[in-house]
């Protein structure tokens, strides 16, 4: 009976030295990986992805900057158009008010023109009339004086027939108005 | 060992070429150095593998010396290749635990498959890890990795426990599931990483030298018809070493996938 030490492996049975060589050539081989090129690749990955890391946050900043800025401006504009607007509501409103108290004064000279005007000439009718009246009386007398050839010396009479034709001139002058 | 020395300098074997067909485990025999010396394991394979190794060091240190954010041509191929160990490997089997088994893994790709294309390289023509100690030594270490960063998380216990205890399976099955599951996550998993590796090198490198010694012998016979074959074996050749850079290429990824997978299956909390 053969144990397993005895079967013959052929080709599967492993020459010591050749076990031990692939062993510490593969473990050089390790450390080497371990202690130098892994850590330079991933040394550089990480540099790679921190810069496109990078860049990628300062473009959101810059974009985010730029959308605040825009904000900004969108604002001003607005309330630009809202100051204008009640600027010119104001002027509007102030210009009417300013129309309508040109309008009043306006009216209230016209009107302290015009009773002026009236008061005058009212006055100066009165005027005119009291005159006339002292006048045409005079003349009346006088030309029916010498029309009728007879004086006219009862002055009792001649007044009173006078002023009754003044009244009835009056009177016609009151229809005529 | 006439032009034949020249084709396959790593080749094993003896004195005389044409002793040694047909082709076998004897032509993976190894060739000391010094052969007066007498250091035998000083051979042509561990040459071989110490070559590779520095070839796998100054590479990655050419290429992680003097990185820039933006990359230059050097570099950029630099990151595809450890990118696609550190991101299609590690970061897909591990999730977030991935970065520090990223050295690890990048290197265990490195290795196996600069060993590997050593089947192809006009220098060499002679895979590394169709020498089985070379692959049980990788397939040790990625055992020692996923059990040990198993115990350091869940405690030894937790870990057997995790490994061992599959949840949901009904008490009285365990009797077969605990044997079934210690076969297979502690000896099936390093045994299968390391003769995966190994055999399939092993055979494309047998087949390799049966079209190449066998199609230059041919040729080296009288009769016209062999030397037709001979040609025509030669020929063939080529699309072998396509077909066994394939290979190699792929092993060295599989090697590497079933590394993370362990690792990853030791640090989950469920099984």
């Amino acid at each position: 009976m053969t144990t397993i030490l005895e079967i013959n492996l052929g080709p599967l049975l492993p020459a010591l030295p050749e076990f031990i060589a692939g062993i510490v050539l593969f473990i050089v081989i390790w450390i080497v990986m371990a202690k130098k090129v892994v850590p330079a690749f991933e040394k550089t990955y990480q540099e790679r992805s921190a810069a496109i890391q990078g860049g990628i946050e300062k473009a959101e900043a810059a974009q985010a900057e730029a959308a605040a800025a825009l904000e900004e401006y969108r604002q001003q504009l607005a309330g630009a158009r809202d100051e204008a607007s009640s600027i010119r509501e104001e002027a509007k409103a102030q210009g009417a008010q300013i129309l309508a108290e040109m309008r009043t004064k306006a009216q209230e000279e016209a009107d302290r023109l015009i009773a002026q005007a009236k008061a005058q000439i009212e006055a100066e009718r009165v005027q005119a009339v009291q005159q006339l009246r002292g006048e045409i009386g005079g003349l009346a007398t006088n030309l029916a004086g010498k029309i009728v050839g007879e004086s006219l010396d009862d002055d009792e009479r001649a007044r009173r027939t006078v002023d009754r034709f003044i009244a009835d001139l009056e009177a016609s002058d009151a229809e005529r108005v | 060992m006439g032009p034949l020395g020249l084709i396959i300098p790593m080749e094993g074997g003896g004195e005389d070429d044409l002793h040694h067909w047909p082709p076998g485990v004897h032509s993976f025999d190894p060739k000391p150095l010094f052969p007066d010396a007498g250091m035998d394991w000083v051979n042509t394979y561990l040459l071989q593998a110490v070559i590779g190794t520095i070839l796998v060091i100054l590479v990655w240190l050419w290429f992680a010396k003097d990185q820039k954010v933006v990359p230059g041509f050097k570099q950029w191929v630099g990151e595809q290749l450890y990118n696609m160990v550190r991101n299609g490997i590690g970061r897909e089997a591990l999730g977030a635990d991935y970065r520090k088994f990223t050295p690890y893994l990048v290197g265990l790709f490195s290795f196996i498959l600069v060993n590997n294309l050593f089947g192809q390289f006009f220098l060499t023509m002679f895979p590394t890890f169709s020498r089985v100690g070379y692959a049980y030594a990788l397939a040790l270490l990625s055992w020692l990795l996923y059990n040990g960063v198993g115990i350091a998380k869940h405690g030894l216990g937790g870990y057997l426990k995790l490994m061992t205890m599959p949840k949901g399976v009904p008490g009285p099955l365990y009797v077969i599931i605990i044997p079934l599951e210690i076969l297979s996550n502690f000896i099936v998993r390093p045994v299968t990483l390391a003769l995966r590796l190994f055999a399939n090198l092993f055979a494309g490198h047998l087949v390799v030298i049966v079209f190449v010694v066998g199609g230059s012998l041919l040729l080296e016979q009288t009769s016209v018809v062999y030397q037709i074959a001979g040609g025509a074996s030669l020929l063939m050749a080529f699309p072998i070493f396509a077909l066994e850079i394939f290979v190699g290429v792929l092993q060295a990824y599989i090697f590497t996938v079933l590394t993370a997978q362990y690792v990853a299956s030791s640090l989950a909390e469920d099984h």
